[in-house]
């Protein structure tokens, strides 16, 4: 084989050993190897797994997604019973999960800034609370938090048959709170849609304000005048469609309260365990971030005569997130992923249904692909947003 | 020529490994090997599976596991327990990681047939039932309209839950918790008003994890059948025949009135065919089985007959009867295959 060949084509007539020595060959040669590994060792799992599974008289595939659950799940977002198929509810286990997931982020985002910019208050109090809420909550392990606000919830709260009222229609009982809800009515499809077009509206204002702002130095109150123009569209529709004022009103009905809208037990716990835990690293985010701005900022704003908390909201704020979004993202990340967790407290996430599935079906590989990847799908998605959003963030060098 | 070098090294690793699996399999000879039987337990279940102050497991299914070591090594303490969740139950089991899941497992098509698992006999004919407090008042399961009821994930409990209320016209809502203490601890803060499962598993969950027993009550109603039994993988026949043969030894010793005090004495002094043949005085069985002779003789002196195993089980920490249970010569369903 090392014989160098001539071949007739070949203007430079390289041996075979030459070829081999060629830097650029070799680059190519080493890279094909090493994906024709990785690419055999997968396959080697997968076949294997599939020869085993045979083995034991194991069926496969994804055909159990189609055939009845049979079992009820308690929150659902979108129409479920026993008699709908496995996707079905694999789908409302996903809905679940994206729903603690989505107000997760949102709250511990608030939270987390609260906190990150307590820690550097200059009042001793304020910053040493902080300190301690900080410090305490990030090192204790989530799922025990879990467990801790799961234990508190049912044993803090009374029986429904003696639920407390703290305002009139809100419940507050072992089984979690209830709220009154209005009664359906087309007047509420109204509101969506004006609060939609309200959105729009105060994006086309906002472009306005700014491109006035830049031409004239004058600042637009766009805080006031953007809640004004939600408030007075939304408030339009509603008197426009009629303006229903029947609500759904909780109360106790033979075992429990019904009516209403329910926020499970299992629900607040998983909420406030994942949000108070992920607050904490939100926190020091924030913190890390304002600390990343040099003070010559602030000394310049300062010396501009502009108030402090103005500084901080329009000088250092911004410029903090441009450090602050990367890591940020991560903590979202890792909300998302910890979500999986609520299987521990019965909250029927993805993670609980498809442990149910996968006991009911038998199949464990099957359903373990299917919440992977729903996972991987997720984290990607969220790590795309945030991706875009930095890129927007990033600061323009002229 | 490297590549091809690297290429020919990982064809024949794949090949080396997938051999070894292809002749994986042979259960009982890895247990022999080991030297102990691995047994998949319920984490706390009294009277069926649970760790006792000293920390040794007993219980009635746990005893099915003594067994079967008894059987192998003559020594029904070579078992080495795991504890399972109703979740995690087949997975080990068909990952290898257990021998014998004997974990009030309710024997169903399903699981016979598309899990690849082999169910090797019954030994707890039970049903499914409601527990709720006292207080509220409730004395049957038709006024169960509304409630909120506690149940664990990946059981047929929750299955027959909702076939149940779904025939009778009624709505529920479910509380699905895996671990047992955890869905108990959520029952008794009165998170559900209903907890169900297994009548026995009520009864031992009244009795033993209740602060005062007194206050719950177990509905009537038993709305479907659960035969219990041990359960082993699929793929060696000779070891879910031990398991098999095992358990049935220790229901024809109770047939035959022989118990653990009076075994050596039997074994000496019995003329009856049928107990000679069990004990290993006329040979045979054992041989067949691929085990010793005194295999049963072993269950028997070290583990008790059956009854004995739920006597001291299930009606003295339960309270529970025979009932279903009994010998079929008492009018129960406990019949067991002849050892002969």
């Amino acid at each position: 084989m090392s014989k160098p060949q001539n071949a007739p084509g070949d203007v430079r007539s390289k041996g075979l050993v030459d070829y081999l020595n060629d830097e650029n060959v070799r680059a190519v040669l080493y890279q094909v190897v090493a994906i024709g590994l990785i690419v055999l060792a997968g396959w080697y799992l997968v076949s294997n797994t599939l020869y085993n599974l045979e083995q034991q008289n194991i069926s496969t595939g994804y055909g159990f997604l189609d055939l009845e659950a049979s079992f009820e799940i308690s929150e659902t977002m979108i129409d479920y019973s026993a008699q709908s198929d496995y996707a079905t509810a694999l789908m409302v286990g996903l809905l679940n999960t994206v729903k603690v997931s989505l107000l997760g982020i949102i709250l511990c985002t608030i939270i987390g800034t609260i906190f990150g910019v307590a820690r550097l208050s200059s009042n001793w109090i304020v910053r040493k609370l902080a300190t301690v809420y900080v410090e305490t909550f990030r090192n204790i392990p989530v799922l025990l938090q879990l467990f801790f606000w799961y234990a508190l919830i049912p044993s803090a709260f009374p029986h429904p048959r003696d639920a407390l009222e703290p305002l009139p229609g809100v419940l507050l009982t072992s089984r979690g709170m209830y709220l009154p809800v209005p009664e359906p009515d087309n007047a509420y499809t109204l509101m969506t849609i004006a609060a939609v077009i309200s959105c729009v509206v105060i994006y086309f204002v906002k472009k306005w304000a700014k491109k006035r702002q830049d031409a004239t130095g004058q600042p637009f109150p766009m805080l006031l005048a953007g809640i004004g123009i939600f408030v007075g569209l939304v408030l339009a529709a509603y008197l426009a469609g009629g303006a229903p004022t029947d609500m759904s009103m909780p109360a106790l009905k033979g075992f429990n309260i019904q009516g209403g809208y329910n926020i499970s037990p299992e629900f607040m716990a998983v909420l406030i365990g994942l949000t108070v835990y992920t607050s904490t690293y939100v926190a020091e985010v924030v913190r890390s971030g304002i600390q990343a701005v040099p003070n010559g900022q602030w000394e310049a704003a300062d010396s501009l005569g502009i108030r402090r908390s103005i500084a901080l909201r329009k000088v250092i704020l911004p410029q903090s997130m441009r450090v602050a979004i990367p890591p940020l993202t991560n903590q979202y990340l890792n909300l998302t992923k910890n979500s999986s967790l609520a299987v521990a407290v019965g909250y029927p996430d993805l993670v609980s249904v498809s442990n149910t599935t996968m006991n009911q079906t038998g199949q464990a590989i099957e359903a373990i692909s299917i919440f992977m990847s729903i996972y991987l799908g997720l984290s990607l998605l969220t790590s795309l947003f945030m991706n875009w959003f930095n890129k927007k963030m990033a600061l323009v060098e002229r | 020529m490297k590549i091809q070098t690297i290429l020919a090294a990982g064809a024949m690793t794949v090949a080396a490994v997938a051999a070894q699996n292809a002749q994986a399999g042979a259960v009982l000879d890895g247990i022999k090997a080991k030297g102990f039987v691995q047994c998949g337990v319920n984490t706390g279940l009294p009277g069926f599976s649970a760790a006792n102050a000293e920390g040794k497991w007993e219980g009635i299914d746990v005893d099915v596991c003594r067994a079967a070591a008894a059987a192998v090594f003559g020594d029904a303490n070579a078992v080495q327990y795991t504890p399972l969740t109703a979740a995690q139950r087949f997975t080990a089991l068909q990952s290898g990681e257990i021998d014998i899941l004997s974990r009030n497992t309710t024997a169903t098509t399903t699981r016979d047939a598309k899990l690849g698992l082999t169910f090797v006999g019954i030994n707890y004919y039970d049903g499914q039932g409601f527990l709720i407090p006292k207080a509220l008042g409730v004395s049957s399961a038709t006024e169960l309209d509304g409630a909120t009821v506690c149940v664990e994930p990946g059981t047929t409990t929750e299955l027959n839950l909702a076939d149940y209320f779904r025939a009778k016209g009624m709505s529920f809502e479910p509380v699905v918790i895996e671990n047992i203490n955890e869905a108990t601890a959520a029952f008794f803060s009165g998170r559900c008003d209903v907890y169900t499962t297994d009548a026995s598993g009520l009864a031992s969950i009244r009795t033993q994890m209740a602060e005062n027993p007194a206050d719950y009550v177990i509905l009537p109603e038993i709305i479907s059948k659960e035969p219990l039994g041990p359960v082993v993988a699929q793929g060696d026949e000779q070891w879910s025949d031990v398991v098999r043969w095992a358990f049935a030894a220790m229901v024809e010793a109770e047939e035959y009135g022989v118990t653990m005090e009076n075994v050596d004495d039997m074994k000496a002094n019995s003329t009856n065919p049928g107990i000679q043949r069990l004990l290993g005085v006329s040979p045979g069985m054992g041989e067949a089985l691929g085990l010793d002779e005194a295999w049963a003789y072993n269950i028997v002196k070290q583990v008790g007959n059956y009854g004995e195993s739920y006597e001291k089980n299930v009606t003295a920490k339960l309270g529970l009867e025979r009932g279903l249970n009994a010998l079929w010569t008492d009018g129960g369903l406990q019949y067991a295959w002849p050892v002969r």
